[in-house]
């Protein structure tokens, strides 16, 4: 058994925090003149940080007891009125963490080269965002949820605005101010909430709304509030356009950041307030969410084929395997809540990949274009086994981790209603007809490009990148338990709260 | 009328009252020369009363007139404290842009007197008197820069519509009275409840617009954008803070003291005055090129969430207080943040020469970015936490539609600010800013410090005795 550590978690969540000020502090401190120190402090300090949050991120999940549903690591202060700084992690939530850091030292490694301005700040913004999105996951009080939710916009709105590419500003304002309008709605429903029941503890108005549910009206507004802004986040069909726009500008380690980590933060909002606080509204709602992720699956996958930039055609395959999410967590049972879970967590790891993919060959070349490419498994044999193998896995191939997580949200959906299933089937048929063509156009034929000749394969940065995210993605694919132990107390607990409540 | 209660219960007003006479009599003597140590007097008497205000006894004097309690101290502390940062502002300020005279910080005390007064009242003449003596400062402080005719012009817009307005409320006033035959609060209170009748509400409803006129709330919203422009900025620091914080105590106390009986005729002019001033701030923003008049839209907004919290009743006074101290921070932060910046010797004015200060003068783009957002409602910034008390206190009362649209339109507003941001942060610099002076740059990190974290501990202690306050009001 390993020495327990005092306030582990809030050691988890600060971490990154504290690295970005030494960061500030250490650039504050330097000669001004010596910039190639500075930005090499900075890039030394947030790797080390990175690393060292992993480390105590893998200290907690060793620490982690699998058999108990509820909150573990649980740290509760009082703050004023009726918020208290509350923390703890249960199997819905330990897994993000784990997942956060184990990309956000990939991403620093992804910037290494390819950022070569305001590297000081840059390294700022994203351990800024660690902190802010691991405390998303961590906070169980509902206004510390939001301090962190929101918070996250901020870092995000200027790695997209400043690092981004030709297009950033427009990325930069429509993906701040989509978000803010779903999270503002949101603010309102925490507030009558924290009105009404007089606290803002997530455990005990979880217990409250079990015990004494509002009525459905009521619950059908607060349901529709969250579900805005979690929709957005996730982001579901139709409010996914910010999402497209956002990726292509964003920095590769930014687009890394938002496909991995940010995009979860809807499904798991989903399962953490709207299934088990809202389990009527969830109910009657769940034929609209259904349609809507249906829509997504099948819609943006057709989308996706037709795209001419690689960035924007894995961000519409990002809309679309999110579907599979809400489309599980909706069917409220219990396969479709433990697969939507599994695809999360194996989506980030996929999509993460992928993005970084894109990044090795955006920063040679500078462009996205798919027409320009082709051939590429030739010239780039390491570089091309990587894509396929990421390719394969965001198609759904068995032995990797996408198979498992859209084999389990579909069975799930198919006890919620059969035709769900049979459509979004057909999804998982669309999404291997653009990835596949993607390759295609990409790695094979014949070199027609001579600037293509001018760079080499994989470096041995970039080979120690993707050797985790590979590992990852087949880790999970051949033992899916491996998630599935951590999830499935919590995970039943919360199914069982709503099937109770539905009265079925 | 026994000295003791009044020093026990005015104490602080009378600190200002004498102090700033003294004070004007030694200027006489010491002529523009002795600004200084005017400015550092005026401060001292400032932090004197604001020590006073903390030692008042609760109670009413001038057979109910001026009405002390713990409401009155919370918000004439905040004001005080909030006048001395304008004097120290403006001493820097004038130094710099040349026009210093004495005047300055001997007419901001005065207005302090007046808003004093104002928070104070519990009658309708100390109402009147308060506002006018306010106001009478406010006009001469906007016009200090005689030789400027943008400055002159906003003297001259700010006096003429103040007037217009002063009339509006003195007419409704005077209604009031001729129809409850009432001076006092209280006493308009019991007749009110006898005997409701059009002329009661026809000259409640000229009173409200007199104050709406005063907190720049919409429609009466005009002047606040052209005076901003115009005034020497540490005045408009001063306006867009402190004296707002008095009218809206004031609003609620006739309100609640006054008409609480009458809660569902003065509730919807509220909700309409309110709605009407976050659209039009929020709209009114987005093309602006002034940043000063791009701040006059952003108080506007923020009153129309002011009244929100008057509107949701007895509940709604403890969030108001907290809003308006949070408030006032961002504000008096943004403000000093602008002050701080030249070229050539030429102030900032424009939002487009804010264009890449983070990579010309980083801390100061951090606080301003932090202001920005902090004004935006993004947690965990202080503007958050007075949204939250705000909306908090209309959702409760039932006014969530309202909260709700509020919510919304502060999106819209979120797109001004978020162009400051953008222009410090993305866009390629200008030529060089000139050399920050010290006393701007540290008010704004000051306020940007506060925002967050120390809003973390201001929250722990100020929402207690903010609540307590409250429990006091209308004594």
């Amino acid at each position: 058994m390993l020495p327990s550590i005092p306030n582990l978690l809030s050691l988890v969540t600060f971490a990154p925090l504290f690295g970005a000020i030494v960061i500030a502090v250490a650039a504050g401190m330097a000669r001004k003149d010596d910039e190639a120190a500075i930005a090499r402090n900075a890039k030394w300090i947030s790797l080390w940080t990175t690393l060292i949050t992993l480390a105590l991120s893998i200290v907690l999940l060793l620490g982690f007891d699998i058999h108990k549903p509820g909150y573990q690591f649980e740290e509760h202060y009082h703050w004023f009125g009726p918020i208290s700084y509350h923390m703890g992690v249960d199997g819905v939530s330990i897994l993000f963490v784990l997942l956060t850091a184990f990309l956000m030292p990939l991403c620093i490694a992804a910037s290494w080269k390819s950022v070569k301005s305001r590297i000081t700040e840059y390294m700022i913004a994203f351990l800024l965002l660690e902190t802010l999105v691991i405390g998303v996951f961590t906070s169980l009080d509902l206004f510390l949820f939001y301090i962190f939710f929101e918070g996250g916009l901020v870092p995000m709105f200027l790695i997209i605005g400043i690092w981004g590419g030709k297009n950033r500003v427009y990325a930069a304002y429509k993906f701040f101010l989509y978000t803010l309008l779903g999270s503002v709605l949101m603010l309102a429903a925490m507030l009558y909430m924290v009105g009404t029941l007089g606290t803002a503890d997530i455990p005990a108005m979880t217990a409250m709304l079990q015990a004494h549910p509002y009525p459905l009206a009521v619950q059908g507004f607060l349901w529709f509030a969250f579900f805005a802004s979690f929709a957005v986040k996730m982001p579901m069909w139709p409010v996914h356009t910010w999402l497209p726009d956002a990726h292509v500008e964003a920095p590769t380690a930014g687009s890394v950041m938002l496909a991995g980590i940010l995009l979860k933060l809807g499904g798991y909002g989903f399962i953490r307030f709207n299934l088990p606080m809202f389990a009527g509204a969830s109910h009657m709602f769940a034929p609209l969410v259904m349609a809507l992720s249906v829509i997504a699956v099948v819609y943006t996958s057709l989308v996706a084929f037709r795209q001419t930039d690689i960035k924007k055609l894995i961000a519409y395959s990002s809309v679309a395997h999110m579907g599979f999410v809400t489309m599980g967590i909706f069917a409220g049972n219990q396969l479709g809540v433990q697969g939507a879970m599994f695809q999360m967590i194996s989506h980030g790891v996929i999509s993460g990949a992928l993005f970084l993919c894109v990044g090795v060959v955006y920063d040679r070349w500078h462009t996205r274009e798919i027409a320009f490419y082709g051939g590429l498994t030739k010239l780039m044999p390491h570089y091309a086994f990587v894509f396929l193998l990421f390719t394969m896995a965001n198609v759904g191939l068995p032995g990797t981790s996408g198979f498992i997580g859209e084999i389990t949200t579909m069975t799930g959906a198919y006890q919620w209603g059969t035709w769900v299933a049979l459509i979004s089937a057909s999804g998982v048929i669309f999404s291997a007809v653009y990835a596949l063509t993607l390759f295609k156009r990409v790695m094979f034929g014949e070199v027609v490009n001579e600037e293509l000749k001018k760079f080499p394969d994989l470096s041995a940065r970039e080979i120690a990148i993707f050797v985790p995210l590979i590992a990852g993605t087949i880790l999970l694919g051949v033992y899916p338990a491996f998630v599935f132990d951590f999830t499935t107390a919590s995970v039943d607990a919360v199914v069982a709260g709503y099937r109770a409540m539905i009265g079925g | 009328m026994d000295l003791h209660l009044v020093t026990s219960m005015a104490l602080p007003e009378a600190i200002l009252a004498i102090g700033s006479l003294l004070i004007l009599v030694f200027g006489g003597f010491r002529g523009d020369k002795g600004a200084l140590s005017i400015s550092a007097l005026c401060g001292a008497a400032l932090i004197a009363a604001a020590a006073a205000a903390l030692f008042d006894a609760s109670g009413q004097l001038f057979s109910g007139s001026f009405v002390v309690d713990k409401v009155a101290v919370f918000a004439k502390v905040a004001i005080y404290i909030a006048g001395v940062f304008v004097i120290a502002l403006g001493q820097g300020y004038f130094d710099r842009t040349g026009g210093m005279r004495f005047e300055f910080p001997v007419l901001v005390t005065l207005a302090l007197l007046g808003m004093s007064i104002m928070i104070s009242a519990g009658d309708l003449i100390a109402m009147y008197i308060g506002i006018e003596m306010q106001s009478l400062a406010m006009y001469v402080l906007a016009g200090f820069r005689r030789d400027d005719a943008k400055s002159s012009e906003a003297g001259l817009k700010y006096f003429v519509l103040g007037a217009l307005s002063s009339g509006l409320l003195l007419y409704g006033a005077s209604l009031v009275y001729g129809f409850t035959g009432a001076m006092n609060f209280h006493d308009i209170a019991v007749a009110a409840s006898q005997h409701t009748g059009v002329g009661l509400i026809f000259g409640l409803v000229f009173l409200m617009c007199g104050i709406a006129f005063k907190i720049s709330a919409a429609p009466f919203h005009m002047w606040t954008p052209d005076v901003y422009e115009g005034a020497p900025t540490p005045m408009v620091a001063f306006a867009a803070g402190a004296p707002k914080f008095a009218a809206v105590v004031l609003f609620a106390r006739i309100l609640q003291s006054g008409f609480g009986s009458v809660a569902e005729q003065w509730q919807q002019v509220l909700l309409v005055i309110s709605v009407l001033s976050f659209v039009i701030g929020g709209l009114g923003g987005l093309m602006q090129k002034d940043f000063k008049r791009l701040l006059a839209y952003s108080s506007i907004a923020n009153m129309g969430y002011a009244l929100l919290a008057v509107a949701a009743g007895v509940a709604g006074i403890a969030p108001l207080l907290m809003f308006f101290v949070l408030y006032m921070v961002d504000n008096m932060g943004l403000f000093s943040a602008q002050m701080a910046l030249s070229r050539n010797g030429q102030p900032i004015t424009r939002i487009d020469q804010f264009a890449g200060l983070a990579r010309q003068n980083a801390p100061l783009a951090i606080a301003i970015t932090m202001l920005a957002l902090s004004v935006l409602g993004m947690p965990p910034f202080g503007g958050f936490w007075g949204k939250f008390f705000v909306f908090g206190a209309a959702i409760k009362a039932g006014l969530w539609g309202f909260a709700a649209a509020g919510l919304v339109a502060s999106v819209i507003a979120a797109f001004y600010y978020l162009r400051i941001i953008k222009l410090m942060w993305f866009d390629a610099p200008g030529e060089a800013m000139d050399k920050a002076p010290r006393e701007a740059s540290w008010i704004a990190y000051a306020a940007a410090a506060f925002s967050f974290p120390a809003v973390i501990l201001f929250l722990i202690l100020a929402w207690p005795v903010a609540q307590n306050a409250a429990q006091s009001f209308g004594l």
